[in-house]
Order: structure tokens, then sequence, then C-alpha cells
């Protein structure tokens, strides 16, 4: 009898940085093999050509570049929003509803008081009413947690759909024409609470601006008091109390911070582009964050590589199915093979697979 | 890091180069005629609502030699959102010279991409703004479909005639049930006119209306539909576009007069007719305008002399007899306006006929009501703009729920 196990899985200490970019890129290619045979199999399509569409679909001309930018702006808003508490382990599900809270918040302005003060003044009440709505969604959760310990994971999960009801109701009140079921573009002609175009771009200022956030979350998390303490609180809450952190309150103030955050993503969305407010504004994106933030493992730099690639492989996967005639549910299979591998590659970068060696060796 | 940057930067400048050429490549294959054709669908192929869309398009996009893909493009499951918009304007980037939408929630983003795009022409189903955006490149569509609804309801009608006749049913049990959308304007229309046209022949109907807050959820639509049953409906009609109502018809035994197209196959033992707008002669006729450069209408409003309003093959296997007879008939006296769909001698309000009417036709955040829309005895459906106005609450008819 033999008593070593045909595979045993360890843990892998250190991996060096250039190997373990080498395993994510074999990941990515055999990822592309797969979706290509599936592709000739599944369509009879050449996969050279489906991947020139994705391509095409969102380089192929300055108008998509630009729109590739606003859309990892948003995603980056949101994922940097999750970090810190990510970082806390503090499981903050509740992006898309911390972000629809801050949209809903901007509209509401909009709506509200869009003829009634100057514009200036008007864009002002919007960035603190969103970020104080968001703050507000993502600090009840916390408050619960820090006080009776409540698990954070499924409050905030539910506070999501509270916030989509909620908008669900607004929309309703603020409906046009009467009985439509929908809002519509806010303020179409009096352009009133619409952020200033700058460059002549309808993207750039949310560029910009998530821009200075990631740089500014990078460092708040690497090297502030704040970030280190957040840490040490997601490592253990006993050694945090032990060096005289005041946990409860860590809790809450990151937890403000994550939603704030998640409500400027909102604010972006209504004020900057969408001028609107629907249920579907944030899209998931609160969820697709959490992979983002994860698969970037919290460092809000490389945050813009994942939101990247997921934003590319959602816009490739609407142009494949436009170009080629095919089913939406086509570019999702071939977007989830893709994260599939992506995810995947994780383990192998984590754990070491030790297969039993052979007979000989151990005799 | 530095070497990973450096990567990065080679396959970004690679994707780019590489995209560049796909887009040279694309944009040499274009018709000869200069029309390449877009179409956004708030859905897909699984909504009977978007279906009826892509099949029209596609047919008006094949018969003048357009090859998707290449000088048509159909992209679906748009949100009603700058989803649109960004996907209007990805259409001008395939080259495409008419985009079009089908979803009511599109219109806003349609314009914006109007607004931006001059030399494009936009064209948007079931919107109501184009004759007060003054947009040269901006249109809406609807047809008269109306007329559509209420042939649909006659052919119900003589399905409860046939069902009093028979015994299954008394006169005041004659109660239809309806799963609608949204308390706007375009349902109202459709389910009002839909009674009208079963009243004409069965003048003891009544009708209980419920609505499910969305253009597609199938679950909604199908408890909606379920509910209507257990009130004691004995048939249902829906203007939201699954296949709910229709599946819940069929496994309840309750005759079933559908919309957007037959259910048939679904449904083979309750789908009595449908109704549906055939959207292939609007599409005709913006690409004939494009290709002649001629202007195009901002409303455009299609009849069943243009084709756009049409009714399936009656199901003689669940309509009452003699159905298709009476219902050319009624055809006929509709083309030759001997017979108002919103003949006001036909209906009440609180008891009492109406004489004038203002309606909100020109959109806007007040509801402002703002045109006379009756005169000569009859409300004027989709004379003052395309899309439907008729808001009314006629009795006879009794609305469940008004959340939405």
């Amino acid at each position: 009898m033999n008593k070593v196990p045909l595979i045993h899985i360890s843990r892998r200490k250190d991996i060096v940085w250039y190997r373990a970019w080498l395993v994510r890129i074999i990941a990515v290619v055999l990822a592309l093999v797969v979706c290509g045979l599936i592709t000739m199999v599944m369509t009879g399509l050449d996969p050279i050509k489906v991947y020139a569409a994705m391509i095409d679909g969102t380089f192929g001309t300055a108008r998509r570049v630009w729109m590739l930018l606003q859309n990892i702006a948003i995603l980056l808003c949101i994922s940097i929003a999750l970090a810190p508490a990510f970082r806390m382990r503090f499981w903050n599900l509740g992006g898309d509803g911390q972000a629809l809270m801050g949209a809903l918040g901007a509209a509401a302005v909009m709506i509200l008081l869009g003829d009634k003060i100057p514009n200036w003044l008007l864009i002002l009440v919007m960035v603190v009413v969103s970020i104080a709505a968001g703050a507000f969604w993502a600090v009840i959760p916390a408050f619960f947690k820090a006080r009776w310990n409540t698990n954070e994971t499924l409050f905030t999960l539910m506070m999501n759909y509270v916030a989509i009801q909620l908008v669900a109701f607004f929309v309703i009140v603020w409906e046009v024409p009467k009985g439509a079921g929908k809002i519509g573009i806010i303020n179409q002609n009096s352009n009133a609470g619409w952020f200033p175009q700058i460059g002549g771009s309808k993207y750039l200022l949310n560029v910009i601006i998530v821009a200075i956030l990631t740089i500014v979350m990078f460092i708040y998390m690497k090297y502030s008091k704040h970030g280190y303490e957040l840490s040490v609180v997601g490592e253990s809450e006993p050694t945090a109390r032990y060096v005289g952190i005041k946990v409860r309150k860590v809790i809450i103030r990151t937890m403000v911070l994550s939603g704030a955050l998640c409500g400027v993503a909102g604010l972006l969305l209504v004020g900057g582009t969408d001028h609107t407010l629907t249920t579907t504004l944030v899209g998931g994106r609160g969820f697709t964050g959490v992979m983002v933030a994860w698969l970037a493992k919290f460092n809000p730099v490389f945050m813009v590589i994942t939101s990247f690639l997921i934003v590319f492989l959602q816009r490739g996967a609407t142009e494949i199915t436009t170009t080629f005639g095919l089913n939406q549910s086509y570019g999702d299979i071939i977007t989830g093979i893709i994260l599939f591998f992506i995810i995947g590659c994780e383990f192998f970068l984590n754990y070491r697979i030790n297969f039993r060696k052979s007979h000989k060796e151990v005799a | 890091m530095k070497t990973f940057k450096r990567i990065a930067v080679m396959i970004i400048a690679a994707a780019m180069v590489f995209g560049m050429v796909a887009a040279f490549g694309s944009a040499q294959t274009k018709a000869d005629e200069g029309i390449v054709a877009g179409l956004i669908c708030l859905h897909d192929e699984n909504s009977t609502y978007d279906l009826n869309f892509i099949n029209a398009f596609k047919e008006a996009c094949e018969a003048r030699g357009l090859v998707e893909g290449e000088t048509y493009f159909i992209t679906t499951n748009i949100p009603e959102g700058q989803e649109c918009y960004e996907e209007a304007m990805n259409m001008v980037d395939r080259g495409c010279t008419c985009v079009f939408a089908d979803s009511f929630g599109h219109e806003d983003y349609m314009i914006e991409a109007a607004k931006e795009v001059p030399e494009v022409q936009f064209c948007h189903a079931t919107g109501t703004k184009a004759h007060t955006e003054n947009l040269p490149n901006y249109h809406n569509a609807f047809a008269s479909i109306y007329e559509g609804r209420f042939m649909a309801g006659v052919a119900a009608g003589l399905k409860l005639n046939e069902m009093i006749e028979s015994g299954a049913i008394t006169e005041d049990e004659a109660k239809m049930g309806y799963v609608g959308a949204y308390t706007y304007a375009e349902v109202i229309s459709g389910y009002t006119s839909f009674y009208l046209g079963a009243k004409s022949v069965c003048p003891s109907v009544t009708m209980e209306v419920t609505f499910t807050g969305s253009w597609y959820d199938e679950t909604k639509e199908k408890e909606g539909a379920q509910m209507l049953i257990n009130n004691g409906c004995v048939l249902i009609s829906q203007h939201a576009d699954s296949m709910g109502a229709p599946t819940a018809c069929e496994a309840a035994g309750v005759p079933d007069v559908s919309y957007n197209g037959s259910t048939i196959s679904a449904a083979p033992n309750t789908f009595i007719i449908s109704s549906r707008i055939n959207w292939a002669p609007y599409y005709t006729y913006v690409m004939d305008c494009v290709a002649a450069g001629e202007a195009i209408d901002a409303d455009w409003t299609g009849t069943i002399e243009t084709g756009s309003v049409e009714l399936t093959e009656v199901n003689e296997a669940v309509a009452a007899e003699g159905t298709q007879a009476v219902l050319d008939d009624v055809k006929a006296k509709l083309q030759a306006g001997e017979l108002q769909v919103f003949d006001t001698a036909t209906f009440t309000v609180e008891g009492a006929a109406l004489d004038s009417y203002l309606a909100d036709v020109d959109t806007d955040p007040e509801y402002t009501p703002d045109t006379e829309v009756i005169a000569d005895g009859a409300f004027h459906e989709s004379q003052f703009r395309s899309a439907p106005y008729f808001d009314l609450q006629i009795d006879g008819i009794s609305l469940l729920d008004t959340a939405f």
C-alpha cells in the first residue's frame, strides 16, 4: 500500500514575479485557444476574425477608445471604493446599491433644483448629496457590524435590493411621459447639472477624476496611517485592539470612505455621462468591481489593468455578437471561459500541485 | 514592474494597429446604394417584441441586398440608458447611414446621437419627441396598431359569444383579462381598442387589467395572467413582450389573443389570433429616402394600407367559427373609414360620452395637456404624432393596480 496520495496540493510560498506573469500569460493564451476551438466547432467562424472583431470593437475608432476609457473609469471607481473595505476583510458586496444611491441623490438634485439655482451651485449640491447618499448606504451595515457584529456580507448584499427598489419608486415618481416608467435624459435641453465638457470630450473629466482618485487611494492604502490601521484590522482584530487601534472606528471610517467613493461613481454616471436614472444604471459593476479588486489583490494600480480586461471582454463580446449575428449568450460564453482561466491561474500561483513520485524513486 | 509596463504598452499598441486594420477592412465593403443600416434592440429574439423588429429589419435589408455584419447590423440587449447612445455611435462607426432603435426608452439617447452626427439618420420606433425636437435627422415612427388591436378584439368578442351560446359562461361572466406593462398611453390605447373591438360584437363584455411594471418580465407576466384567470377572466390578452401570458393561458386552457406575432407554437390549444406591427414597410421607406437623399417624415404612422398593421392567421382550432369572414368585413370598413376605433358613441368615461379632450401630445415633465384630439365624433389617435396618446380610463375596464 502506498500512503502517498496520487495528487496533493501544497501552498506555494514565493513565486518570482516574472514566473507569475508567465503563468498568467499562458493562462490567457490557453483561454484564447479554447475559445477559438469552441468558436470553430459551435459557429464555424474563423476565430482569428472573431478576436480581430473584439479588438476592433474596443479600439477601432477614437470614439470607441473614449468609451473604453469611460467604462474603465466607472468600473475602476467602484473597484477602488471596495478595495479598502476588502483589505479590512469587510466584505462590502453593496457597491451596486451604494453607487445607485449616489446616482439617486445626484438625479434628485438635478430634477428638483434644476432650474432654480445657478449651475455651479447645482453641481456642488449634487456632489455633496451623492457622496453623502453613498456613504450613508455603506455606513448602515458598517454600524451594525461594529456595534453588534452582524454579517456584513448579507447586510450589504441586501441593501442593494433596497436601493434598487428605491430607485424604481422614484423612477415612477419622476417618469416622463406619464405612465412610461422611465425618466429619460434629465434636463436634456437646459443641460442643468451636466458636468462641463473639457477638451470637447464627454468623457475626459470622468477619466481624470477617477485617475486622481486611484492615485490617492493607492497612497492612502499604502502609505497613510489609516491604510496601515485597516490592514491590521483585516489581519487580526485582537492584534489591532492590542496595539490600541479603535476597531469600530476604523470599520465605520473605512466604510464611509468606501460608500462615498461608490457615491462618486453614481455621481459621475448621472452628472458626467448618462444624465439619467434607471435601475440598471450601475449594471452590476458593484459585483464586477469585487472581481476587479480581487484579481488585482486590492492594489489600485493593478486594478487599472484588471478593469481594462473586464471592460475589453464585455465590449468585445457585444461587438462579436453584432458583427457575426450571434446571440449575446455566445459573447458571455467567451467572456466566461477567459475569466475562468484567468481566475483559475491564480490558484496555480498560490498552490503547487505535487504528483506522487514513481514507485522506484520511493523505493 | 518596468518590464511589465513595457509589455503592456506593446500589447496595447499592437491591439490598436490590429483595430485600425480591421476598421479599414470593414469600411471597404459597402453596398453601391450607400446604405448601411443598424438596428438597436432592447432584448434579443427571445422577446416577441424584439423578434418582430429583428425579422422585419432583416427582411427589409435583405430585400435590398444588404448583408448582415457588412452592410446591416443588429445589436441586442441594449438597456434604455447611455448604452443606447454608445451603441448608436458604434453604429455610426460601423459606417451606418441610418440607425434604428426599437424600444421606447431609447428615445433620448437616440436624440443625443442625432445631435452629434447630423449626417446620419436616426429613427426611433414608438417615441414621442421628434415633432418637438426639430432635428432634421431624428424621426419617430409607429403604426395605427389600435386598428389591429380592435380587429383582434373582434375575434375575442366572437369567441366570448361562442362561449355564451354554448352555455359555458353567462353574458355577465364575459370578462376578459389583460396583462399590460405600464399605465402608459401606448398600453392604454392598446387595451382600450382591444376592448372596444370585443364590445362591438359582445356588448356585455368587461375587462380587468393588471400591470407588470416592465416591458419584459416572463415571471410577472405569467403570474399576472394566472391572477386574472383566477379572478374569473375567461379570455386573456397582453401587452408585454415575453411568452409569460401565452404559456400561462395554455397551462390553464384559457383562450389568448396575443401580440407582436403568433405564439401558436407555445400555445396551440389556446392561441386565437395576434395583431402585430410589421416594421418592414417603415424600414424600406427610410432606406428609400436615404438612398434618394430625400427628407424623412418626423412622424411616420404605418396603417393597414402600408402593410404595417397586420393580423396573424386565425387559429381555427380555438377561434369561433366564421371569425375570418367577420374580420375581413371589419378590416374593409376600417379601411373605408366607415368604422372608427375610438368612436365616441361607443364608449363613456365616468358614465358620460366625451365631446372634447386635451391630450398630452407634446411630451413634457409636467404632463401638460396640449392638443384637442376629439373631432367629428371620434378620438383621433396617432394623428398629431405617430405614438399613441389615448390615455382615458373608459367604463367597462377596471384597473386592478396602477402602481406602474
